[in-house]
């Protein structure tokens, strides 16, 4: 640019700024410009938080409408003669004999009484089918428990079948196209449930085996109790191991350790680790502690291991956060008063940095709850029908419960699974509601 | 700022060049409390104190001035070894506290800040009980033999600070709720509680309201009779007011100390007269 032009450029400048009338007029179209910008900023603002409301809505409309039916569970009441004679078995019959005796057919045969018009081998077996396969243990522990019931009639609520159940639920009462009715029941078995259902004998209740039982092949027997005894094993295994080891880091990396090369590639790696994708914690964990150490699969144990070693840097680094708020000048004021290194951290950085190391630890162990794929890798998605009694007993968590029942074909089960979503999500919530409290609690100012 | 000291004084002022140079007034006593011969800190590579060559009177306050960032907060926190915490700070030279050289190594940090107290610009009580601020020092050193004893230290340390009536029925509550002012007492109460022979002030009044600030200075004048003090002050009338030897810092450089009466109002060094006459700073 030659001088003479910029002159030019510097006079017609002036000349504007010198008449504040076009400088007002200036500032007023700019400050549109401005309060536009802000207005559509705004809306963005807005509309992104209505389609993330919208979203969690659909997603818990969803899982509630479906889940929700799983908290009922069917039952018939029905009359049930104890006769001595047919289980050959006496008030005074020791448990042996008891546990010995033909509860099936016993049961079988009281059902073809109720019904003497079946009378084909299929139709009976229908007939046996409309009730869970395991009511003749039912009725065996109920003898079990209370042998003077032998001999009497008794009503008995007998747990329905997971068809009966779904047909009674969704189809039973309504006038529903034939290709609209969930069912898998035959004309015959809806004509029982029908004619039952009448005559009030078929009740819905509170499904509480839902909470008493473990998994089960049979729909209306399956329950959440041994995955979430599993996942409380497996947490607190994750919780022993991974709060001192990476609070121990953290203070260790923070306020001890020299700021060199060494610890910058600690610290990066650290970081990393973070953002690894759980399963190859998985394939880790599978790789050393079950095939180099050789503990066994499926136990809550080696998922707790694994989950330390994926929760670890997330709290390591909400940890080393903590640390870093505490203003240095308590430091300074415990290191004035003579006080070690050690004395320093432990008496003041500690207390201060707790809520924020504790609440990365709720939020860590929360996402530990979550998490599946890395104990697919280590086996927890076994079959497991026993609640399990310690850290070393075959388990499943939650989060693998969904997975498998999410693969059965039953309607029962799908509506299990949400149940399952349900439970694991008010978990959650609880979990992470409980680290918000506990910071507002803990929170210290300075 | 060089332009406006070049214009005033039609030269030069600041002989930052020469590596040497020889300190105006009088730095060395008889018998001192704490000694410093060629005292050389460094932060990495640049040098923060050049050879300083200073002794603390016992019972005395001895005030540092100087314009920012010229050395006096390094060379104060230099005297109780605060400055260890800082991974590139290197202090070389003798540092000597009753013959006895605080930089040996066998000289545990602990013992050295026991005796040596200090007292920050920010009052910076922990988060904890009044109570627990002043008895924490008497904790961690293990001074008391039983609760009684350690009430009773409290309680006269808060006395000596004027604090005592103030907070007497709180003593439980959070310190943090208390006023700067009785905050930075607090403080003071906190360090003298463990009975330390030098208490080292880095600006303590510079947070403080004017009242407050005069609250605290009468108090350092009360404790000036069992404590050697040194206090770091960018106020010259606090430096008159409370100190009775005053030492003047420049670029690092001491450049002058003498009796604060014989400093402000008859400077040896051109540097100081410059300063004290508002001409630097």
């Amino acid at each position: 640019m030659t001088n003479q032009s910029k002159t030019d450029n510097k006079s017609s400048l002036d000349a504007v700024f010198q008449d504040r009338a076009i400088l007002a007029e200036k500032r007023a179209a700019a400050l549109k410009k401005r309060n536009r910008a802000e207005k559509r900023f705004q809306w963005a603002g807005r509309i992104s938080i209505a389609f993330g409301i919208a979203c969690v809505l659909f997603l818990f409309t969803d899982i509630i409408s479906k889940g929700v039916g799983a908290f009922t569970q069917t039952y018939v009441e029905m009359e049930i003669t104890f006769d001595q004679e047919r289980l050959g078995l006496t008030p005074q019959s020791s448990e042996k004999e008891i546990k010995a005796a033909s509860f099936g057919s016993f049961f079988k045969r009281q059902l073809r009484e109720k019904y003497p018009e079946i009378t084909g081998r299929k139709e009976k077996r229908e007939l046996y089918a409309l009730f869970t396969s395991d009511m003749p243990l039912i009725l065996r522990d109920m003898v079990i428990a209370d042998p003077s019931i032998l001999g009497t009639t008794q009503s008995i609520s007998m747990i329905a079948d997971d068809d009966f159940d779904t047909y009674y639920k969704h189809s039973y009462g309504r006038d529903l196209a034939e290709e609209d009715k969930i069912t898998r029941l035959s004309e015959m078995q809806e004509g029982i449930v029908d004619s039952l259902a009448k005559s009030g004998a078929v009740t819905k209740k509170f499904n509480t085996i839902l909470f008493s039982n473990s998994d089960s092949r049979e729909p209306e027997l399956a329950g959440i109790k041994g995955a979430i005894v599993g996942s409380i094993l497996t947490l607190l295994v994750t919780l022993v191991l991974s709060f001192p080891i990476a609070v121990a880091t953290a203070i260790y990396l923070e306020e001890f350790a020299p700021k060199n090369k060494i610890t910058d590639f600690i610290e990066v790696n650290i970081n990393n680790l973070a953002a690894v994708p759980s399963v190859i914690f998985g394939l880790l964990g599978l790789a050393i502690f079950i095939n180099f150490f050789g503990l066994p699969r499926s136990v809550p144990l080696v998922g707790g291991f694994v989950l330390t070693l994926m929760t670890l840097p997330t709290i390591i680094i909400s940890s080393r956060a903590a640390i870093k708020a505490v203003p240095p000048s308590i430091r300074e004021a415990a290191l004035g008063m003579g006080a070690s290194k050690m004395q320093t951290v432990l008496h003041h950085v500690l207390p201060l940095a707790m809520p924020g190391m504790l609440t990365g630890t709720i939020i860590g162990m929360a996402q530990a709850l979550g998490e599946t794929a890395p104990l697919l890798m280590i086996g927890m998605v076994a079959f497991i029908v026993d609640t399990p009694a310690g850290i070393t007993d075959p388990a499943t968590v939650l989060p693998v419960q969904i997975f498998l029942w999410s693969d059965s074909p039953e309607r029962a089960f799908v509506e299990k699974t949400s149940a399952a979503i349900m439970v694991l999500l008010t978990f959650l919530i609880c979990m992470n509601s409980f680290a918000v409290w506990l910071r507002k609690r803990l929170e210290r100012r300075w | 700022m060089n332009q406006i000291i070049m214009n005033t004084a039609q030269q030069p002022l600041v002989d930052i060049v020469t590596e040497t140079y020889q300190t105006s007034g009088l730095p060395l006593l008889e018998d001192p409390k704490m000694r410093v011969r060629n005292a050389n800190v460094f932060y990495g590579a640049k040098q923060a104190i050049f050879d300083v060559n200073l002794d603390i009177g016992k019972n005395q306050v001895i005030s540092m001035i100087g314009p920012s960032g010229c050395g006096k907060s390094t060379f104060l926190r230099c005297l109780n070894r605060m400055n260890d915490t800082i991974d590139i700070c290197r202090v070389e030279g003798e540092l000597l506290l009753e013959d006895q050289d605080i930089y040996d190594k066998k000289i545990d940090v602990v013992e050295l800040r026991a005796r040596v107290g200090m007292v920050f610009q920010k009052p910076n009580p922990f988060p904890k009980s009044i109570y627990e601020n002043v008895a924490y020092g008497a904790r961690i050193h293990g001074l008391t033999d039983n609760k009684v004893q350690l009430d009773e230290l409290v309680e006269v340390s808060l006395i000596r600070c004027g604090l005592w009536n103030e907070v007497k029925d709180r003593l439980d509550e959070p310190a943090t709720g208390l006023s700067g002012g009785q905050q930075q007492r607090l403080c003071i109460a906190r360090a003298i509680a463990v009975n330390p022979e030098v208490i080292l002030m880095d600006e303590p009044c510079s947070a403080l309201d004017p009242i407050a600030t005069a609250t605290v200075e009468e108090l350092i004048h009360e404790l000036s009779e069992n404590f050697t003090i040194c206090i770091v002050t960018h106020s010259m009338q606090q430096a008159a007011r409370v100190s009775q030897r005053t030492a003047y810092f420049h670029l690092g450089k001491l450049i002058e100390v003498n009796d604060t009466s014989q400093v402000f109002t008859n400077p040896e060094h051109q540097l100081t007269e410059e300063y004290i006459t508002g001409r630097i700073g």
